[in-house]
């Protein structure tokens, strides 16, 4: 079982517990392939969705994971603006946590918006994104994606490469293959950088070459279009020429190097289409994952209800 | 009509202006200090017996305070800030304009004179904004500002960012022989950052102010005041950048450059946004709890007469705002009650100042860099004395707080230095527990 009541970062998870959700994440993952995808581990558990920005994958996949753990699940797409008209965060979950619901799922713009749930609610609550903070059941499911390929976490070189200053995958991402023994590069433009990047215990470059260069895995992050504005980027167009993944940069890497990218993608900036639909390509796997990973922290969190923090 | 006196007897008088530190009794007439002596006789007048070991000293000044009226009263009132100011042992503070509406009109002077004056505990000198709704843009009337009882004048909350508004607000103020007061901040470097850009922001995924933030202003002011020869102060220093650049205009002869610095600056570091509780938003402050190179370069400063004043940059907000996101909480603690406990423990008892260079950086020199009355104990001069028991335990219960916000950091922190009694005008306004306790 883990040792918290809720899942809010990596950072919190000891080794074993990261082993703990990937192998159950593998029992889960071989429901998807039954033909009758259900099983009634939480029958009359009561999982609420609330996401304050918008999100199709995650969502869908936590939604997936719910309902094959015979879940009753509510889904609630907050828009940023009627939350700014008046009601605060933490009364819009006293609101909901009237209704008795057992876990409280939370997209949330602000870093740290989960941690001040889990301090002041009763709910156990899953990070599915805060800020630019973590993100850890994408780490989860990216780690269980590495460990089917490679076998193996420790020992692995692991670029990740795009905007890492805004990136809350980046810093899950950290976390997790740090505690687990892989060889973390970072890659990005100066002005995408975190300060003092290189204590986050990774390796940081602003050569996407060096970066590639023998990796096992080679992790794309999204790069946003208004980035353009903060003038962290002259244009994606030359975001591209620079950082682009392109299928020549691949060879650079190991020759069954696996290529990842959280979604969502853009075509042409971060990543070539040739590359992203590629025989490395690893992504669509990722978003299968997902929804094992997600079903496997329901259950473990699940399982621990009721007690104390 | 008999004169009211009062005669404070024992204890240890600490007054650097006036040089003396040693046992003395004061006796109060009418509001005034009317002898400073070995064994005086009571003659008739009420005695306050002072504890031995006990400081006498001249009444605390605060030179930065948020007392939030007008328009804000949800979050303090004038009366219920100079009740929290009395309680920390502070004789005078002198209130930021960043009210609802911004006081960058005479009108709004009078009207904080009158509420401080109903309010009858500390003294309150307000500060004016340097523009008009401190947007920025025009300069407002100081001199009708000063006529009306402004001390000072700053566009806390912001900069003045425009230089040439800068220079000119320094040369007019020069004239008037009234303080500009600059919040240091490059707004297009602070962007919307949160915390100070390092380690520990980064890892939290909190947006950073880098320290230059602030420094590159202080640089930019420190220019004009010798430019100008306008008098200038550096409101909340954070940053080892800013400090350095005070010390180096110091060095080369600048006397119209001084600068404060608040207790939680000097105490706490970016540390505290990961523990003890993450993402606290009573250590979200502006300027940011910086890196312990930035600390320590306040302690250093603060040490060898770089800093000039110790403010507390009191900032109180209502419970149900900070109750919120980090990123949507708003900056600022209460200070006023918890300044003297961190500067006897975390200074004086740990041995980086004396109680007389304490005494400087709370009394003196407030009362110097605002030309305030005070700030020292003169026969014949207003009685307004602070009475500290420097040894005393104290335990900081936000509950307990007189300021009607309760958002400070420090919430039961075990310090030793507490306040024991104020006097304002001879008045006993506020006799603490540890008072009490040792009657």
């Amino acid at each position: 079982m883990l040792k918290s009541r809720h899942l809010l970062g990596i950072a919190d998870l000891e080794p074993e517990e990261i082993g703990l959700v990937l192998d159950t994440a593998e029992a889960m993952k071989e429901i998807a392939a039954r033909p009758i995808k259900k099983v009634p581990t939480l029958r009359g558990r009561t999982v609420v969705n609330l996401f304050f920005e918008p999100s199709t994958r995650t969502r869908t996949s936590f939604e997936v994971a719910e309902k094959r753990l015979s879940a009753d699940t509510l889904s609630i797409a907050v828009a940023q603006s009627s939350v700014t008209k008046g009601e605060t965060l933490l009364d819009t979950v006293r609101n909901l946590e009237a209704m008795a619901p057992d876990m409280i799922v939370m997209r949330h713009a602000s870093s740290g918006a989960p941690h001040l749930l889990a301090r002041l609610c009763r709910s156990v609550i899953i990070n599915a994104g805060d800020g630019m903070h973590e993100h850890p059941t994408q780490a989860l499911l990216d780690a269980f994606t590495i460990r089917e390929h490679k076998k193996r976490l420790d020992g692995l070189k692991v670029a990740i490469v795009g905007d890492l200053l805004h990136s809350r995958v980046l810093r899950s991402n950290v976390h997790l293959l740090n505690r687990m023994g892989a060889e973390v590069w970072t890659c990005a433009p100066a002005t995408l950088m975190p300060a003092d990047l290189a204590h986050f215990g990774v390796r940081p470059t602003t050569s996407i070459d060096e970066a590639v260069e023998g990796a096992d895995v080679v992790m794309m992050l999204r790069i946003q279009h208004e980035r353009m504005h903060g003038h962290f980027i002259p244009s994606t167009r030359e975001y591209y020429t620079l950082f682009g993944l392109t299928a020549e940069r691949v060879t650079r890497a190991k020759p069954d190097v696996i290529i990842m990218h959280p979604g969502p993608m853009n075509r042409g900036v971060e990543i070539d289409s040739d590359v992203a639909d590629g025989p490395y390509s690893v992504i669509l796997e990722q978003v299968a994952n997902g929804v094992a990973v997600r079903m496997a922290v329901l259950y473990l969190l699940a399982g621990q209800e009721g007690e104390a923090d | 009509m008999s004169a009211k006196r009062l005669l404070l007897k024992g204890g240890r008088v600490v007054d650097p202006a006036a040089g003396r530190d040693g046992e003395f009794d004061v006796l109060i007439e009418d509001g005034r200090v009317a002898r400073i002596g070995k064994a005086l006789p009571a003659e008739g007048a009420e005695v306050m017996d002072v504890a031995s070991g006990w400081i006498v000293t001249p009444g605390l000044i605060d030179l930065h305070v948020h007392l939030r009226e007008p328009g804000q009263e949800h979050k303090e009132t004038i009366a219920t800030g100079v009740g929290s100011a009395v309680a920390g042992g502070f004789t005078a503070v002198a209130c930021m304009p960043n009210t609802d509406p911004v006081n960058d009109h005479p009108g709004i002077t009078e009207l904080i004179l009158r509420r401080a004056a109903a309010a009858g505990l500390a003294r309150v000198y307000p500060i004016g904004a340097v523009s008009i709704g401190s947007k920025g843009e025009q300069m407002a009337e100081l001199g009708a500002q000063k006529a009306a009882g402004c001390v000072a004048f700053t566009d806390d909350g912001r900069p003045v960012a425009n230089a040439l508004l800068m220079r000119r607000a320094l040369e007019y103020a020069g004239m008037l022989g009234v303080p500009i007061v600059d919040h240091c901040e490059d707004p297009s470097l602070k962007g919307d950052g949160v915390a100070h850009e390092g380690l520990i922001a980064g890892r939290l995924g909190l947006r950073g102010i880098p320290g230059i933030a602030e420094s590159i202003m202080v640089e930019r002011d420190i220019a004009l005041a010798e430019l100008t020869g306008g008098p200038y102060h550096v409101c909340h220093m954070s940053a080892r950048q800013s400090l350095r650049a005070v010390r180096a205009a110091k060095a080369r002869g600048m006397t119209n450059v001084t600068c404060e610095v608040a207790p939680h600056h000097f105490v706490l570091t970016d540390q505290s946004l990961e523990s003890p509780i993450r993402y606290d938003t009573n250590v979200k402050m502006n300027p940011p709890l910086r890196e312990a190179a930035d600390r320590d370069a306040m302690l250093e400063g603060i040490a060898d007469g770089t800093v000039d004043v110790i403010a507390t940059d009191h900032a109180p907000h209502h419970a149900d705002e900070k109750l919120v996101e980090f990123d949507r909480a708003p900056f600022g603690i209460v200070g006023l009650e918890t300044c003297v406990p961190l500067v006897f423990d975390r200074l004086v008892r740990a041995g980086r100042i004396t109680i007389g260079r304490a005494i400087e950086l709370l009394s003196t020199n407030p009362a110097k860099v605002f030309r305030l009355p005070g700030g020292t104990l003169a026969e014949g001069g207003p009685a307004d004395i602070t009475v500290i028991a420097p040894d005393a335990p104290v335990v900081v219960r936000a509950a307990a707080l007189k300021s009607k916000s309760k958002n400070t950091p420090f919430d039961g922190w075990q310090l030793r230095g507490a306040v024991a009694a104020t006097i304002v005008g001879g008045r006993i306004v506020y006799r603490s527990d540890t008072y009490e306790q040792n009657r």
